[in-house]
């Protein structure tokens, strides 16, 4: 028993060492399934890499997960888009600072028949209001993420309590969320950066646009050393500033999908 | 669309893509690995399950047959907190690295190889026992024999297992986080493309995956075919 536990540990570390060993020089960021799915990262990680030599392994996930991956300790630094939530990270002492990065916004997607008549809506709310009097499916992220958190505001926004059996939560990324509303022909809110990049539409077509509380500002968190000693902080300091840099800044804005700009970097 | 995904999948074979053969390696290293490493405890924690008799071995065989089916995420879950910085086992800093990978697929794969291999150790006791009686031999020495004879059998469990491991999706995902270029798997890669909206390119994925497993289940049948044989 011994002998194969020393045997596992060996196979186990063995293969720990072979990736590390490529790669000192990396830091592990935490960020949301908009940025990775519209190929963002792709874009604008090798020129961070050329300028430093620091590789930057993202982990992708909804923006309430990724703050508990912050939490436990487990990524350097985040990318994110809830300022309230990331503004409270910085309160309770998780990031030692947070920096405006960029934004883009949040769009209506809904089938092209537009049944609610969201399309003649003059604002958000009414947007929301209309597909809520008229009850057409509504395909809701319900995964806790930044654009979830955001929907949730818009409902509030509205004056309607979102429930009722139009109203589906269904706990996943925006990718599938958007893949489960083109097979239902529903009503959804997207980030616009992963419906322009999305190949699967069917019948959904941009119904509404262009509301100021549609904005969607992604922030960039510095985590503390103080909560988890053993961080990177150099190296996620190095990125932190990047992205705010001219140089990060000018990348974000040369990233198109299609010859359409997705991000708008606003670094003060 | 689905003849769109055959000719995904046989433009990302015929153009031996880079990323697409680190994706693949990766894959199988990790699921090699961890099937290994499971069989290396799993067979001999089965056959001793099937020779001795203690107390509580109802509840191990019940166990282990019921972990045959726990869900992949949950073993990722467990495996995540465990790994976790926050975790118990955090200063190894495992977490979004394909050993992490390697640890969630042995707890999926190791239930599975011990309940197989005690039920096929078990079957061929009942045909030695007499011999191994007339022989006097003790258990542990039987341990071996059993094991050796039944390996024909075992190579079928085997491939359960390694079907277990390179088809699950939830785990890796969990504590690899399908980093580009570092934990980034065929199956995660399916599920990354899948939330793109680009179906003809995930399902040409899945398909490059079938085919592996496939080639590697036909060489396994070759292999236990030309031993038989050899047997006569």
């Amino acid at each position: 028993m011994k002998t194969t536990c020393a045997l596992i540990l060996a196979g186990v570390t063995s293969m720990g060492l072979a990736a590390s060993a490529f790669a000192d020089d990396y830091i592990t960021l935490a960020s949301t399934t908009s940025t990775e799915n519209s190929g963002l990262f792709d874009a604008i990680l090798p020129q961070f890499e050329n300028a430093t030599g620091i590789k930057v392994r993202v982990v992708a996930v909804g923006t309430g997960q990724a703050f508990e991956i912050a939490r436990r300790g487990d990524a350097d630094t985040l990318l994110v888009h809830d300022t309230a939530g990331e503004q409270r990270f910085v309160e309770n002492g998780y990031a030692s600072e947070r920096a405006d990065v960029m934004y883009n916004d949040f769009v209506v997607i809904g089938p092209t028949d537009d049944p609610a008549n969201v399309r003649d809506a003059k604002n958000a709310a009414e947007a929301f209001a209309a597909i809520a009097e008229a009850e057409e499916p509504f395909a809701s992220r319900g995964d806790d993420s930044g654009t979830n958190r955001a929907e949730l505001r818009l409902w509030e926004n509205a004056g309607v309590e979102p429930n009722g059996s139009w109203y589906r939560e269904l706990g996943s990324g925006m990718g599938p969320t958007l893949n489960t509303a083109a097979a239902m022909d529903a009503y959804v809110m997207s980030d616009r950066a992963t419906w322009v990049a999305f190949e699967n539409r069917q019948n959904l077509t941009l119904l509404f646009e262009g509301d100021e509380v549609l904005f969607n500002q992604y922030g960039s968190l510095l985590l503390s050393e103080e909560k988890h000693p053993h961080l990177k902080q150099d190296l996620a300091e190095q990125w932190h500033k990047w992205l705010v840099s001219e140089q990060g800044q000018q990348a974000i804005a040369d990233f198109t999908v299609d010859g359409q700009q997705l991000f708008f970097p606003n670094a003060r | 669309m689905e003849s769109n995904a055959f000719y995904v999948a046989l433009s990302l074979l015929l153009n031996l893509d880079a990323t697409l053969f680190q994706i693949v390696a990766l894959s199988l290293q990790v699921s090699l690995l961890a099937v290994l490493i499971a069989a290396v405890l799993g067979f001999p924690l089965g056959a001793a399950v099937a020779l001795w008799h203690f107390p509580g071995r109802g509840g191990i065989i019940v166990a282990l047959n019921a972990l045959m089916g726990l869900p992949p995420v949950v073993a990722g879950l467990t495996v995540y907190l465990l790994l976790s910085r926050a975790g118990p086992l955090g200063e190894w800093g495992l977490l979004f690295t394909p050993s992490a990978m390697v640890i969630a697929q042995v707890v999926l794969v190791l239930p599975i190889l011990a309940a197989l291999s005690r039920q096929k150790v078990e079957e061929l006791l009942g045909e030695y026992r007499e011999q191994f009686i007339s022989l006097g031999m003790s258990r542990s020495r039987m341990m071996p024999t059993l094991l050796w004879d039944a390996r024909f059998a075992l190579l079928t469990v085997l491939l359960a297992g390694f079907g277990r491991a390179s088809a699950e999706v939830g785990a890796v995902m969990m504590v690899g986080g399908n980093i580009d270029g570092v934990t980034r798997v065929m199956t995660t890669a399916i599920v990354l493309e899948t939330s793109k909206g680009d179906l003809p390119l995930a399902l040409g994925l899945g398909i490059v995956l079938l085919a592996l497993v496939m080639l590697i289940n036909a060489g396994a049948y070759l292999l236990g075919e030309a031993a038989k044989r050899r047997i006569g």
